[in-house]
């Protein structure tokens, strides 16, 4: 996996330490042109993979990147689904059946017949998560999609709830339908670790909040260093300025005196701070190790 | 530990139920919903004891707390039959239809000495406990005016199937959404003595409304100004912001940032300066055990656990704080329906209503409506004041 992954958080309105930020944004990257413009400065840069929700705006990226192959030939998306507030506005309005029902796609009941024999009635949820991993799958038909992750709003509520067959059931799906390795993303690394562990699931991929500052690392800094010493998953590192409370230098100097972190996932809405950003990758990649 | 019961699996029944099952002090020993294919399902993929019948859960789950998520009309009904057993209660917002019925619950809860609690989680947002933590130590001097502010997208077209379109069941924006702050201002400013103004406007719903603004009026003179509106889809999620004006500086915050404004007249608190301060999220928010989705919602389910397993009664969040929340939208919902007054209507004079009473039919229909619109607030202060509020 490359060390640096381009996030998409900025595109979609998503700042953690300021609304009006987070508008600002919104309203910059409105057309797909901006989105483009940036995406396209980050792989010219060499960050070829982008790290996005399964926001409906995104399939506006998936047509472009589509559109045009051999200009993107090394672009590479990894899916994190679902984009949770279409989900969660819509359980507001139907409930948790009727939203299941809205998303399921059109040939979800006539699927779910067949796959795994009427999964719906028999209250089967293997066939329920796959068809929705499926519809949410549908936008980056024909692109390349090496990882996909689970978004943590569904990963966090499923360790909570001690569901922990969907994990087993979502990695299984991922691998055979789509030949991609499955990813978790957590903002509670170590509970996770532990019922992945106990799931059967062999150095998974997980992405969490890792920051000099402890900020959204339920468990705490000491634990998670812990369990990047042990090293028995392969670490993604989300978060890593805290939302700007740390200085990017040495947001960065940090992550590189941390063990065993495989990528780091950043966004940037410019190619300053793209480019900034890279460079003190570069930098501390290049410095030798003592 | 505690044995807790999750009651009601919507969203936020669901979400309760994961962050609880984490929490390191709690057993869930029972889930309970009217939806059998939910039970099953959690029945059979998380071991979860489900229950379709809550008296009977009650009974048999020997729970030392209950979590209660359903629609607001069961609140009452439910979090009765649960104090009457000796159980510890979380419920969640508003905690009834009527501020008699809240009364009521807080009077048993107190007379029985369990742990109470309402599921107004903006008073575990970092950044809304700087505001209050800087009120209270009179940090902008005088307040004068509050905005409270709360948009959001959630009834973005004409239609909807569940119990949030209906207006009897606790349903509307004024009940599910304008909740949140008002239960904020309250938290500021305590019991307004009255309001006025209020517009309930609809956007797309039917039965119910999607927009809500009204003006409080404090007893030391401050004014709150409220604005709600779920119908507006230009929000990613629910936004909820304050503004505080003060003699001495001014406050706005959401719930990541804290930007506060001080003169040269202000009491300077540690960490501050005068002119502008902002404090970040990253700043003021505690580490949480688990996270799902805002550290403010597992730190109210932590602050619920921890005063059921020390028997604190008194904390935050009460059922007696949650009254007069319930009381201000009772009081929002009378004050929309008596309409403002109108560009034909006469002015009233300068001595009171009792020099119109003559002046013609709109002067005799604004004397009645003063009077009526006095009654009122007295009826209501005077309600506040034998309800303990």
């Amino acid at each position: 996996m490359d060390k640096l992954l381009f996030g998409d958080n900025q595109f979609f309105g998503v700042n953690h330490m300021s609304e009006e930020k987070a508008r600002a944004q919104a309203m910059q990257f409105q057309d797909l042109d901006a989105v483009m413009s940036v995406l396209t400065s980050a792989y010219d840069a060499g960050i070829t993979t982008f790290m996005c929700t399964t926001h409906d705006r995104v399939s506006e990226i998936c047509d472009h990147v589509r559109s045009q192959p051999e200009r993107f030939s090394d672009f590479t998306f990894h899916p994190c689904m679902p984009y949770a507030h279409k989900y969660a506005n819509a359980v507001t309005e139907n409930g948790i059946l009727g939203a299941l029902r809205k998303f399921l796609p059109d040939e979800g009941f006539l699927n779910a017949a067949v796959r795994g024999g009427k999964s719906f009635a028999k209250k089967d949820i293997e066939g329920i998560i796959t068809l929705l991993v499926d519809a949410e799958m549908t936008m980056f038909r024909g692109l390349s999609t090496p990882v996909i992750w689970l978004q943590n709003v569904v990963v966090d509520l499923l360790l909570g709830l001690q569901f922990d067959d969907a994990f087993k059931i979502f990695s299984d799906h991922v691998k055979q339908r789509y030949n991609a390795e499955p990813g978790f993303i957590t903002m509670n690394l170590p509970m996770l670790l532990n019922t992945l562990r106990v799931v059967g699931l062999q150095n998974p991929l997980v992405c969490s909040n890792i920051n000099k500052i402890g900020f959204r690392m339920s468990g705490g800094i000491e634990a998670y260093r812990n369990v990047l010493e042990k090293h028995d998953f392969r670490a993604v590192a989300m978060s890593v300025f805290a939302s700007g409370a740390i200085p990017p230098g040495e947001a960065i100097e940090w992550i590189f005196e941390q063990p065993n972190i495989e990528a780091i996932v950043f966004g940037a809405s410019n190619r300053s701070h793209i480019l900034s950003t890279q460079a003190l990758v570069d930098k501390m990649v290049a410095r030798p190790r003592i | 530990m505690i044995r807790v019961g999750v009651v009601g699996l919507g969203k936020m029944g669901l979400s309760h139920l994961s962050m609880i099952r984490a929490h390191p002090d709690v057993t869930v020993g029972a889930v309970v919903d009217s939806t059998a294919y939910l039970l099953d399902i959690l029945a059979k993929y998380t071991a979860a004891v489900a229950y379709s019948n809550y008296e009977e859960m009650l009974d048999t789950a020997n729970v030392d707390a209950v979590i209660i998520a359903t629609p607001t009309k069961y609140h009452f009904e439910m979090v009765e039959k649960a104090l009457d057993r000796g159980i510890h209660v979380f419920c969640e917002k508003p905690l009834c239809l009527t501020s008699k019925e809240s009364l009521a619950l807080a009077d048993l809860a107190n007379r029985k000495s369990l742990v109470n609690q309402v599921g107004y989680h903006n008073r575990f947002v970092g950044t809304f406990q700087e505001v209050h933590r800087l009120l209270q130590q009179e940090t902008i001097g005088r307040v004068s005016r509050v905005l409270v502010e709360a948009y959001g997208p959630v009834v973005l077209k004409a239609k909807g199937s569940t119990w949030r379109s209906r207006k009897s069941e606790g349903g509307g924006c004024l009940y599910d959404y304008a909740a949140h702050p008002v239960d904020l201002l309250t938290w500021y400013l305590g019991a307004p003595a009255a309001v006025g103004g209020t517009a309930l406007g609809k956007v797309f719903s039917a039965e119910t409304h999607d927009q809500v603004s009204s003006t409080l009026f404090f007893p030391g003179g401050a004014t709150g100004q409220l604005s709600v509106d779920w119908s507006d889809e230009s929000y990613r999620k629910m936004t909820t912001r304050v503004t505080v004006w003060g003699s001495a500086g001014r406050i706005f915050a959401d719930r990541q940032e804290c930007q506060v404004y001080l003169r040269d007249t202000a009491v300077v608190p540690a960490g501050y300066t005068s002119g502008w301060n902002v404090r970040y999220t990253t700043d003021l928010t505690d580490p949480v055990w688990f996270y799902l989705r805002g550290e403010e919602y597992s730190a109210q389910l932590d602050h619920f656990v921890q005063r059921a397993m020390g028997r604190e009664v008194q904390g935050v969040n009460t059922f007696s704080s949650a009254a007069i929340t319930d009381r201000i939208l009772e009081m929002l919902t009378t004050d929309d329906g008596s309409g403002p007054t109108t560009f034909q209507d006469e002015a009233p004079l300068q001595n009171g209503a009792a020099d119109v009473v003559g002046a013609g039919r709109s002067g005799r229909r604004i004397a009645r409506r003063t009077q009526n619109v006095a009654g009122r607030f007295r009826a209501a202060a005077a309600a506040f004041r034998s309800g303990g509020a």
